[in-house]
């Protein structure tokens, strides 16, 4: 493979630090905001070459390797495949997003904010490249602190219960993770994770491994009876932080899923599956029930986040390609669509200070551009054909489908209580009478919010249209992974 | 005759600058400098005899392994005991440097008692002979119970005193039993001999007993801890600072030399003692440290706490676990000295009834001084054990060997317990960040240059520890031997 001995990877992830570093010297807001913002999109040219140099293969590429701690083994080694590389190029895009949206409403330490910002960037996107179990869990854990500070400095009314309700709680869901993972490795004698994937270990620890990896996995994700921390955390967030906790974060939990859970611990895996799908369908139907009855548009938009990654959740567990690859693809959807419902409420907050249902109506008439972006925005979230977010759904319940049929019909369920609810949403706040007086001195989007705004709709109807860009690089890991999780399920039906 | 004098050398300076220190408060008073001018000569003094002691310990390391009558050993061990002390001494007395002048006009006797302690824990690092180790012990710990009562004009200074003074010479008592028990079973006093005796029986098992309680009263482990919360609330900052960090590193050590000599107590017996007194330890102090309205007095919990994550690698009694327990206090002298000179910032400087920070007092403390909050955080953080902190890799290393050894469940448990100690640690950042300044907060205390280097340090040695001294690990694998594999 000619791309590794890159280093693409490290300057991926280490450009924000850098940058962050770079904050701390400078005074300026002015030139804050600007280093900020050049550092997330030198970032993201720099992922881009990822695409450029991309090797049409599923096994992991642009490998970087340096022994860290030899003593244990554990080393620093970077990769990125087909199933991590848009959740990469996804972070580095909504990096400039968030910062360019943040440019007039933070007024408080803006410098705390930026560095902040950057940071949680950096360590996001060494969750998705780690390919060894320690640096994993270092980032993994690492990006508690930045977005902690972010809810709880910059937040709303509630933020401080918020805050540490969002740190205790994946803190907590770590702890046993962390443990098994020195368990893994002095029976499989690796915390490497090309190497864990040889090593067929038995089934006692893969029973033990899986639930402790998925306990950390489905309190990020969130899976149904573990998602309390998300409602809260969404909705004090700044806009900002919503953005990447939804956009970003969330798919920490369904890319640990399938980068550790299913390929490492097949057969557990299969035993699991059943309690995984029914939780998702769970929270597919409760997250949406309880979106329709929200009377603020932000915590509709969060309990929509619940019942979304329940699809992508339900296409992991169905274990087939449709499935799987439908999931990495709707994770993206999840991330561009939501991160831009976020964003919205977040310029109309600014603009009125509240995100009640009931104060809105017949913006139409008042803000146009707003309301056409708002409108394409839901309908990338609900599923329209010819958006990014029918081809996410139509896989996953294909896949679904083929797994189980219950599964699909289920599944079909919440995406027509999503149409409801989004639905309801924009009657509320786009039709009707506009006789709110407050309303009726709303301005339009500015250029700079137009700008935040693009890149997103841009991608819902690049991945609407042309989803085999997309899959072409996603399907040929996603049969790698298959084949491990299938591998020994399979060598049982051979006589 | 082995008598190789040169082993002991750094801690012959330290006993000499403690007299220097004295001598040079005597002139001083002769030509009757200011006591201000007098504190700084004193904290200079003291800080060349640490940094000169401190040199010449990175000489001795990677020497060969000599002894002194079989009553103090120059090993890795004591070498890396040294670096660990000295580092938290010299942190200390960058505290104490412009703090002693609010509280104290005795700057000569404060540290010249500071130093004594420091060669009693190097001492004690050194003993490889139960009577030795008892004189060092004692050395350090009459030391100490000066140092705590030092807020003489205080109700909590004196009962802070009375209490570790009281429970110290209880702990003597049950160490000194212990002694004579297993000197009873092999009528000698020298580890190396106990151990190659390995005598079987009630006695030995008693005496390893009665020794571990009386570790288990220096270590503040649960339940031989009441007297802590209240010494290290009492105490001068500086002095609690160091003495939580400083002590452990040295009463662990010994209790390491103690456990490999008692060859005959088989792991299993031993283990399960010390993983229990982790268990309780840690648990404990975490639960208590919740409830605490002074951060000092948290701090204090959370030190008892961090005995008990030690006790685990002890637990673990394999090489790894013992690197584990040299590479935690390393990490803990930097996280843990400087979480304290941050509290010492927040008290107000005079003799007053509660004069100890509360933790409101570091309400908005970012608005006001951002950097001292940051630095505050990046020290909580680490106890907490979030990576890339040095704590983090403290603990990982501390679960890696019990995992190793078979204590998962003891892995576990520390997990679930840095979970409940994030709670109080994250309490004291949301005080700093998320509110506003109110009238309490301010630093009752300028900061000058010493404590503001001091600080420094810590920051730089709790982010850049666990992430650099890997290397470290490795070479230091070599030098410690396993208590399993006695």
């Amino acid at each position: 493979m000619d791309n590794s001995g890159s280093i693409l990877l490290s300057l991926i992830i280490w450009i924000p630090f850098l940058g962050a570093l770079i904050l701390l010297f400078l005074h300026s807001d002015r030139r804050l905001k600007q280093v900020a913002l050049g550092t997330t999109l030198v970032d993201f040219l720099v992922s881009l070459l990822l695409l450029v140099r991309w090797q049409p293969t599923g096994e992991m590429q642009f490998q970087e390797f340096f022994a860290w701690v030899p003593r244990f083994g554990i080393n620093y080694h970077l990769g990125v495949d087909g199933i991590s590389l848009f959740l990469v190029l996804l972070t580095t895009l909504l990096g400039p997003i968030v910062i360019l949206f943040s440019w007039n409403n933070i007024r408080e330490n803006l410098k705390a904010y930026l560095v902040l910002m950057l940071a949680q960037q950096a360590a996001m996107l060494g969750v998705f490249l780690a390919l060894d179990l320690v640096l994993f869990f270092v980032f993994w854990e690492f990006t508690l602190i930045p977005m902690y500070f972010l809810i709880g400095r910059w937040g709303g009314r509630n933020r401080i219960y918020a805050a540490l309700k969002f740190f205790l709680y994946t803190m907590a869901g770590s702890a046993l993770m962390l443990v098994v993972i020195f368990l893994l490795y002095f029976r499989a004698g690796s915390f490497d994770w090309l190497e864990l994937r040889q090593a067929s270990l038995d089934p006692g620890l893969q029973t033990i491994a899986f639930l402790a990896f998925a306990l950390a996995f489905a309190i990020k994700v969130p899976l149904f009876p573990f998602h309390t921390w998300l409602p809260d955390a969404h909705v004090q967030a700044p806009t900002a932080g919503s953005v990447i906790l939804a956009g970003v974060l969330l798919k920490m939990g369904t890319y640990g899923y399938l980068r550790f859970c299913l390929p490492l611990f097949p057969d557990a895996t299969h035993r699991f599956v059943p309690w995984i799908a029914g939780l998702a369908i769970i929270g597919i139907i409760y997250g949406a029930l309880v979106a329709l009855v929200q009377k603020d548009v932000k915590s509709l938009v969060a309990y929509s986040s619940i019942a979304h990654l329940g699809f992508v959740m339900l296409g992991v567990a169905s274990l087939n390609q449709q499935g799987l690859s439908g999931a990495v693809l709707q994770s993206i959807n999840h991330g561009l669509s939501t991160g831009a419902l976020f964003l919205m409420v977040g310029m109309i907050y600014d603009r009125r200070h509240t995100r009640l249902l009931s104060e809105f109506g017949g913006l139409w008439k008042q803000i146009p551009v707003f309301s056409a972006f708002f409108v394409v925005v839901v309908m990338a979230s609900v599923g329209l054909p010819g958006l990014n977010g029918f081809i996410g759904e139509f896989t996953i319940l294909v896949g679904a489908f083929q797994a189980n049929r219950l599964w699909a019909v289920l599944g079909t369920l919440g995406v027509i209580l999503a149409a409801w609810y989004l639905l309801t949403a924009v009657r509320g706040m786009l039709h009707g009478p506009l006789d709110n007086p407050e309303n009726q001195k709303l301005t339009d989007l500015s250029r700079r919010e137009i700008w935040v705004l693009a890149p997103l709709v841009i991608l819902f109807f690049l991945i609407g249209l042309f989803p085999n860009l997309f899959f072409d690089k996603i399907n040929p890991s996603v049969d790698l992974l298959i084949r491990d999780v299938q591998g020994p399920a399979l060598a049982l039906l051979l006589p | 005759m082995n008598l190789h004098l040169a082993i002991i050398v750094p801690e012959l300076i330290i006993v000499a600058t403690a007299l220097v220190v004295m001598l040079a408060d005597l002139t001083g008073r002769a030509v009757s400098a200011p006591p201000r001018w007098r504190g700084q000569l004193m904290a200079g003094l003291t800080m060349v005899g640490l940094i000169v002691a401190a040199l010449l310990t990175l000489v001795q390391i990677g020497l060969p392994v000599q002894d002194i009558q079989n009553l103090l050993i120059g090993d890795e061990l004591s070498r890396y005991l040294n670096l660990i002390v000295l580092l938290a001494a010299i942190l200390s007395v960058l505290m104490a440097w412009d703090y002693l002048v609010h509280f104290t006009r005795m700057m000569a006797e404060f540290y010249a008692l500071f130093l004594l302690a420091v060669a009693g824990m190097m001492f004690m690092g050194k003993a490889v002979e139960l009577m030795t180790l008892f004189v060092s012990l004692e050395i350090l710990s009459v030391a100490l119970y000066v140092l705590t009562g030092f807020h003489r004009g205080q109700l909590a200074g004196g009962e802070a005193a009375l209490k570790y003074f009281l429970l110290g010479a209880f702990s003597s008592g049950f160490f000194l039993y212990g002694a004579t028990l297993l000197y009873a079973a092999t009528g000698t006093t020298y580890l190396s001999e106990i151990a190659a005796l390995a005598p079987g029986g009630f006695f030995t098992i008693a005496g390893l007993a009665l020794l571990l309680i009386g570790f288990g009263f220096k270590l503040a482990a649960v339940p031989f801890h009441m007297w802590a919360p209240d010494a290290y609330q009492g105490a001068p900052t500086p002095v609690t600072g160091f003495m939580s960090v400083a002590t452990k590193a040295a009463a662990f050590i010994a209790l390491l030399r103690v456990l490999l000599a008692t060859i005959s107590v088989p792991y299993e017996v031993w283990s399960w003692a010390i993983a229990i007194l982790a268990l309780l330890t840690m648990t404990w102090g975490n639960l208590a440290a919740l409830r605490q309205r002074s951060l000092k007095r948290m701090l204090a919990y959370s030190s008892i706490a961090h005995a008990g994550y030690i006790f685990i690698g002890v637990a673990a009694g394999s090489q790894a676990g013992m690197n584990a327990v040299l590479f935690y206090l390393f990490a803990y002298a930097f996280m843990n000295v400087g979480a304290f000179a941050v509290a010492a910032q927040l008290e107000k400087p005079e003799f007053s009834a509660a004069q100890d920070a509360d933790i409101s007092a570091t309400r908005g403390l970012f608005g006001r001084k951002p950097l001292l909050a940051v630095a505050m955080t990046l020290f909580l953080l680490s106890l907490a054990g979030m990576p890339p902190l040095a704590g983090f890799f403290g603990k990982m290393y501390l679960f890696i060997a019990a995992v190793d050894s078979g204590w998962v469940w003891l892995a576990v448990a520390g997990a679930i317990n840095s979970v409940i100690s994030a709670y109080y640690y994250l309490r004291v950042t949301v005080s700093m960040y998320m509110y506003e300044p109110s009238e309490e907060t301010f630093v009752r205390l300028p900061l000058q240059m010493p404590v503001s280097l001091a600080i420094s340090i810590a920051v730089a040695g709790t982010v850049l520890f666990g992430i650099l001294a890997s290397p470290w690990l490795t070479s230091l694998s070599r030098s410690v031997v396993a208590l399993a594999a006695r």
